[in-house]
């Protein structure tokens, strides 16, 4: 479980967070959402210290990660995986090699073993016979599946993926989504996810948290998003006109 | 006030890059690649320039100096001191500022734009540390070899001069360059291009493990991390040799 409470964060003086509180459930895949420039992914590198944040505490299951020392946070990040919005794969490493790389760290397995398990985590998120390539040669999609890979690798407690099927076409979007919420359940990890696909939304939320300009403006389940009447989550879940077509046919049916 | 917290984030940086390693075979491991990378790559360049500027320090000695009171072998003498004292470490180690400074910054740069350095954070790793210590130890071990090859390669450039040219004598130039030697100047030649060496590995990893932005801010970080570890290679040169030579 992580616990965020009252935490702000600016750059340069502009306010990019404001006081959010949220909790994500262990067990759960808990869902960011917003539009592009709500904050999510500085909400995201607060709570896992990539940016400091300027007040507020971020509470890893009775651990204040926000108090803790370098040496601390580096041991606390080990059972962290992190999936990057852009992937962040090593230029200098083949697929295979950048998701052996943090069992290379910090295991004592042998060689073999440790491909084995790389290629588990490469299969699992649909990726086969890529092993030898390197992040250069891969596609937009392909990155993020590796980065994906590379984060669930080491088993993590706690799983964060910023952003992981933007950018895929829908049915790879569904395959990582259902391997997320997979992952989630069989290891009943904590796993919170950025997305503004409504999709992965009505797919995998099962604890949905809307900020609109660094402000928490609501939370609640994906069941009760459509019932919802906060203004701006009717905004953001009913953008295009499609959309807002039906959920004005569908209240008038009911 | 800037520079004062710029100096302070350095300090703070380099005792990341020098705490403990996770795990010293990775670290060894990378710092031979390293070698491989920073060092053996420049030797070509170090030969090229050190033959010619070699070549043309004993051609001025040799026009500079016509009165004929002066022995000739002094001109030998001249090329090599000037060689063994100047050229082959702060001459070398500005080429170095730029060739290697360079490939450093926008290296680090871009792994930092990319997020590349958060996804080594978030695995536990410390990246400073793992980045740069076998940048710093690389260079500081090769970098020593890189002024030996260039003193060699300079001293036989002039002498090749002297046949080319024949503005002087062979006999006259292989007196003179082995007349009243100091090996005292090896010494001195060779703290410097160790010292040169973590200045450019750790002012111009500084500067690339900082940066914000995208590719053209990039571009500048490196600009700005050669120039800043050149101003501070001829700072260092002023001192050391003060405390050396004085
Ligand atoms: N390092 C930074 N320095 C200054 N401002 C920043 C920095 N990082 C983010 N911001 C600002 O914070 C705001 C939120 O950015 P953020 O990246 O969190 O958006 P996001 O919700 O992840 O959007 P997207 O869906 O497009 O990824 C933006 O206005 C951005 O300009
Ligand atoms: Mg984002």
């Amino acid at each position: 479980m992580i616990e965020v409470e009252h935490l702000y964060k600016s750059f340069a003086g502009v306010n990019v967070l404001e006081d959010i509180s949220v909790t994500f459930e262990r067990g759960k895949t808990n869902l960011i959402i917003g539009r592009s420039g709500s904050g999510k992914t500085v909400l995201m590198k607060c709570i896992v210290g990539l940016h400091e944040a300027d007040r507020g505490a971020v509470i890893f299951d009775d651990r204040n990660f926000v108090e803790m020392s370098f040496t601390g946070r580096k041991e606390l990040r080990k059972e962290m995986g992190m999936m990057f919005q852009g992937g962040a794969l090593f230029d200098s490493l083949s697929v295979e090699e950048n998701v052996i790389f943090p069992l290379n760290l910090f295991t004592k397995m042998p060689y073999d073993e440790k491909r084995e398990r790389a290629n588990i985590c490469l299969k699992r998120v649909n990726l086969d016979n890529v092993n030898k390539l390197y992040p250069g040669e891969l596609s937009g999609g392909m990155k993020k599946r590796v980065a994906i890979a590379r984060a669930i690798v080491q088993n993590p407690k706690y799983l964060f993926c910023d952003e992981p099927n933007s950018g895929l076409d829908p049915k790879t979007a569904l395959v990582i989504d259902d391997l997320i919420s997979e992952i989630t359940h069989d290891y009943s990890i904590t796993t919170v996810v950025n997305t503004h696909d409504m999709n992965s939304v009505m797919e995998i939320g099962e604890k949905v948290v809307f900020i609109h300009q660094g402000f928490k403006c609501w939370e609640g389940t994906r069941e009760e998003i459509l019932d919802s009447d906060n203004e701006y989550l009717n905004d953001f879940v009913f953008a295009s006109n499609f959309a807002k077509k039906i959920k004005s046919l569908t209240s008038k049916n009911s | 006030m800037k520079n004062i917290s710029a100096f302070g984030k350095y300090i703070i940086f380099i005792t990341r890059v020098f705490s403990k390693p996770e795990k010293t075979k990775i670290y060894l491991q990378q710092t031979i690649r390293e070698i491989e990378s920073l060092g053996i790559n420049s030797i070509g360049i170090v030969i090229i320039i050190s033959i010619f500027i070699g070549a043309v320090i004993t051609l001025q000695t040799r026009y500079n100096l016509e009165s004929s009171w002066i022995p000739l072998y002094l001109i030998g003498l001249t090329a090599r001191d000037t060689i063994l004292l100047e050229f082959s470490s702060t001459m070398v180690g500005l080429i170095l500022a730029g060739k290697v400074g360079s490939n450093i910054a926008s290296e680090i740069g871009h792994m930092r734009i990319t997020e590349q350095i958060d996804a080594l954070e978030m695995m536990g790793i410390n990246s400073a540390s793992y980045l740069i210590l076998p940048k710093i130890l690389a260079t500081m071990v090769f970098n020593p070899i890189l002024t030996i090859i260039s003193m060699v390669v300079g001293i036989f450039g002039g002498w090749m001069a002297c046949i080319v040219t024949g503005a002087l004598a062979s006999s006259d130039y292989i007196y003179g360059i082995q007349y009243w030697f100091i090996p005292f100047y090896i010494t001195y030649a060779l703290v410097k291009t160790v010292v040169y060496a973590f200045i450019i590995t750790s002012v111009t990893s500084f500067h690339g493990y900082y940066v914000q932005g995208g590719a053209l801010e990039v571009g500048r970080c490196s600009t700005r991390g050669v120039v800043y570890s050149s101003i501070l290679i001829l700072l260092a040169d002023v001192v050391l040799t003060q405390l050396m030579l004085a």
